[in-house]
């Protein structure tokens, strides 16, 4: 397996998510709120990790632009879950950084100053210690 | 001592590809009993037969084990090919080593191990065989249809015409079912009530077809060729030999406030009603629920009115016992409730519809006399989305697994009519994937984008909110163009999923005709035998048994007649003899046999019982053979071991279960 897979692997396990159950209907899209600020939009994301094609996803703004609001993972009628791979993706790029975790001073480093707040809260639920 | 031959199928690769067939066969050579083995590559052909023929006749055989697939596909032929060779049918058994073992193993070493395990044990089984002969059982000439929508209405035409006598029996007061409901039927676009309303006046006409309306299926007992039937014809409230069909009763009933059923309760209905103007029969039903006579005692307007005297406010349910031979499902479906997709503001605007509402807007008859409107505000909308897939292939619990199959159709049908009619109005369809296979279908979709310039867009909508001013703003994405779309629109179409009517559980187990995860009746054999259900004598119509458009469901409507006419036209039926039988020796009279018996084939009888030492009057279990169905819930329970299953015997099966241990 090479590194790519192997992410890719990780991805699916730490999400639990099968991206293979995707059907390519785009509900997760048409909704996002970030999907303007996304530069691999939500269903992208679903076939970049189905493809093994990771490094694009953790060098990507998405990870950082994800409001992680659910409202993807809520209306996904196949139970993929765009929005948990998206934070499967985020969590790879933390430890990419050697680290599993962001400390709340860092976390002001990674927002522009458009970042909605539900962002920063969302990534306080997740990350914190 | 029996001489029994072991006949090893290959199955193609099926099963010599997993199962070292010649080892089985050499196994077997070793097995008590067993005079002859050999393998062949297809044991079901022709060739294959006449193995096992030629092997009868040469080494003498009386009892045969064939290794092969299940008994389901070909146990039936191979004791065809017996009995054709001399020996009786029941002396055949067959070792399952397709399903239970090559198609679920990946181990070679294994999966022989374990056919040769299965073939001992039905060799074991067969040494015990005793050769079995089956009754006869009568074939009432009548049919049953359950359900009168186009599915059953066909059936049941088809069946009479073939000089049958059948009943149709259908919930609501009329016949006609869904394909009444709807405006025009794909692909040709001509009108549904003129090709459907003639089949409905041909089958109310017919001398051979009697229809009983507002009146369901209440107890099922019988076997195949000889069912008993309680039908339960609830009360009308009118009789229907007096009524006219004038419909003064309807315009004079002041309790007008029910949702009409049939309008999708788009518009309401009175309480004294016919679901609609072309109803059959023309006899209007009282909705005790919502008539003001029934809830207080004051009112009786119907009944002044009537020139023909044929209101019956005392009019009781009343239950209809009937012999059946063949009975037909043909239960149809509902579209499913939307509750659970809030995120498409079904609940919170009456502008986002069904596209069974739409198909009742859209028609004549309908609540708005066809003319499309906004059911807030009566406007004419201007921009219509349509949304596909809502609660289709869904892998959560909100939704149906499956393909509706029918709303690609419907839905280009509903674009077409629309951008023809009203060529301002601007249509887009949201799609996963247009799904348009079928004579003339594909032509069809393409003509909707082609020629009537409807809008489709590959993409899924995600959600819709209701505006202030009344309209409708659509979030939805573009695949093709990698874009967010957010639209404004008048009104929403959706394309909800289709599924059983919910009565098909409550049908199925009274027929003990087996159904799916979804609530579809099940085919005997999914390729093969697609009109027939598992249980015998029981035929399937319709959208019942999986999705289906309307030329699919009179194909099969008429295939299920066909089914049904073959088994009355039989004047006798052969009777399974692996039946229940007890050892009056033994019997204690328990009744405990008696108890568990699903057909009621268990009664008991004081005799003269002798025996080695016994000579008395007792009270014994007697199994009437013509009821029996050889479910073994008998011998299980019978604490005195008396009840024995014929054909499968205890000592058999626990000489298998030696066999297996061994």
């Amino acid at each position: 397996m090479n590194k790519s897979d192997l992410l890719a692997e990780q991805i699916r396990e730490i999400s639990g998510v099968n991206p293979k159950k995707c059907m390519k209907c785009g509900k997760c899209s048409a909704t996002c709120p970030s999907f303007d600020k996304m530069d691999i939009k939500p269903h992208q994301f679903v076939s970049y990790v189905d493809n093994d094609d990771i490094e694009p996803l953790t060098k990507s703004k998405s990870l950082w632009h994800c409001l992680s609001c659910f409202a993807c993972v809520e209306r996904c009628p196949r139970g993929v879950k765009p929005g948990k791979l998206i934070d499967a993706a985020r969590q790879i790029a933390e430890r990419q950084r050697g680290g599993d975790y962001l400390t709340p001073d860092e976390i002001p480093e990674l927002f522009d100053e458009d970042t909605p707040q539900q962002l920063i809260v969302s990534a306080f639920r997740r990350y914190r210690k | 001592m029996q001489r029994i031959g072991v006949f090893v199928c290959h199955c193609g690769s099926n099963i010599a590809a997993t199962v070292d067939v010649k080892k089985v066969t050499e196994t077997a050579l070793m097995e008590p009993g067993v005079v002859h083995a050999e393998d062949y590559q297809y044991m079901c052909s022709e060739a294959g037969q006449a193995k096992i023929a030629a092997a009868i006749a040469e080494k003498n055989l009386t009892g045969i084990v064939v290794c092969s697939c299940s008994p389901r596909m070909h146990e039936t032929t191979f004791r065809t090919c017996a009995e054709r060779a001399g020996i009786n049918p029941y002396m055949v058994e067959i070792a399952n080593i397709r399903e239970h073992c090559s198609w679920i193993h990946k181990d070679v070493e294994e999966a022989t191990k374990k056919a040769v395990i299965l073939m001992r044990a039905a060799v074991a089984k067969v040494n015990l065989n005793t050769p079995l002969k089956p009754g006869e059982s009568r074939v009432t000439k009548r049919a049953l249809v359950i359900g009168g929508g186009i599915a059953g209405i066909q059936t049941a035409l088809d069946i009479a015409d073939a000089g049958y006598e059948v009943d149709i029996v259908e919930k609501t007061p009329s016949i006609g079912g869904r394909m009444s409901q709807l405006d025009k039927t794909f692909p040709t676009l001509d009108c549904s009530a003129c090709i459907l309303t003639p089949k409905m006046v041909e089958a109310a006409a017919h001398d051979k077809i009697n229809i009983y309306t507002y009146s369901e299926v209440e107890q099922v007992s019988g076997f195949v060729g000889d069912f008993t039937v309680d039908i339960r014809k609830k009360a009308r409230s009118v009789d229907m030999n007096k009524c006219t069909g004038c419909g003064l009763c309807q315009e004079k009933c002041p309790s007008k406030k029910t949702p009409s059923e049939f309008n999708r309760g788009l518009n309401t209905r009175t309480a004294i009603y016919t679901p609609f103007a072309q109803a059959i029969p023309n006899v209007p039903v009282i909705d005790r629920e919502a008539c003001i006579k029934f809830k207080t005692g004051k009112c009786g307007l119907c009944s002044k009115v009537c020139a023909a005297g044929a209101i019956d406010y005392e009019q009781k349910d009343e239950i209809i016992t009937r012999k059946y031979g063949a009975i037909v499902v043909a239960t149809g479906f509902d579209v499913i409730k939307l509750d659970k997709y809030d995120e498409y503001a079904y609940s919170q605007s009456r502008d986002v519809i069904t596209s069974l509402e739409l198909e009742r807007i859209m028609n004549a008859a309908g609540p708005t006399k066809g003319h499309l409107q906004r059911l807030s505000d009566g406007r004419e909308p201007k921009n219509i989305v349509f949304v596909q897939c809502v609660g289709s292939r869904c892998a959560d619990e909100r939704g149906k697994s499956y393909c509706s199959k029918i709303c690609c159709m419907y839905t280009a049908k509903h674009a077409m009519l629309i951008r023809d009619k009203y060529p301002d109005v601007n249509v887009t369809v949201f799609y996963i994937d247009v799904r348009t296979p079928g004579k003339n279908f594909d032509e069809f979709y393409r003509r909707a984008v082609e020629e009537y310039g409807v809008n489709y867009i590959k993409g899924q909508v995600g959600k819709v909110c209701p505006e202030p001013d009344g309209s409708l703003t659509v979030y939805a994405s573009d695949l093709l163009d990698n874009k967010q779309l957010r639209m404004s629109a008048d009104m929403v179409v959706l394309a909800a999923a289709i599924e059983p009517s919910a009565s098909v559980r409550q049908i199925a187990t009274m027929l003990t005709a087996s159904i799916d995860t979804n609530n579809f009746l099940t085919e005997a054999h999914p390729k093969l035998r697609p009109v027939e259900s598992p249980t015998a004598g029981v035929f399937l119509s319709g959208v019942c048994q999986g999705p289906k458009d309307i030329p699919e469901t009179v194909a099969q409507a008429g295939a299920a007649a066909v089914k049904a006419i073959g088994l009355l036209a039989k004047d006798k039926l052969m009777t399974n003899p692996c039946t229940a039988k007890a050892d009056e020796l033994m019997c204690n009279g328990c009744s405990q046999c008696a108890n568990v018996c699903p057909y009621g084939a268990i009664s008991y009888e004081t005799r003269l019982v002798m025996g080695p030492g016994v000579r008395e009057n007792r009270r014994v279990a007697v199994v009437n053979n013509a009821l029996c169905q050889g479910c073994g819930a008998c011998t299980v329970t019978c604490p005195s071991g008396a009840m024995d299953l014929q054909g499968f015997s205890n000592r058999q099966i626990i000489a298998e279960v030696d066999a297996i241990c061994r």
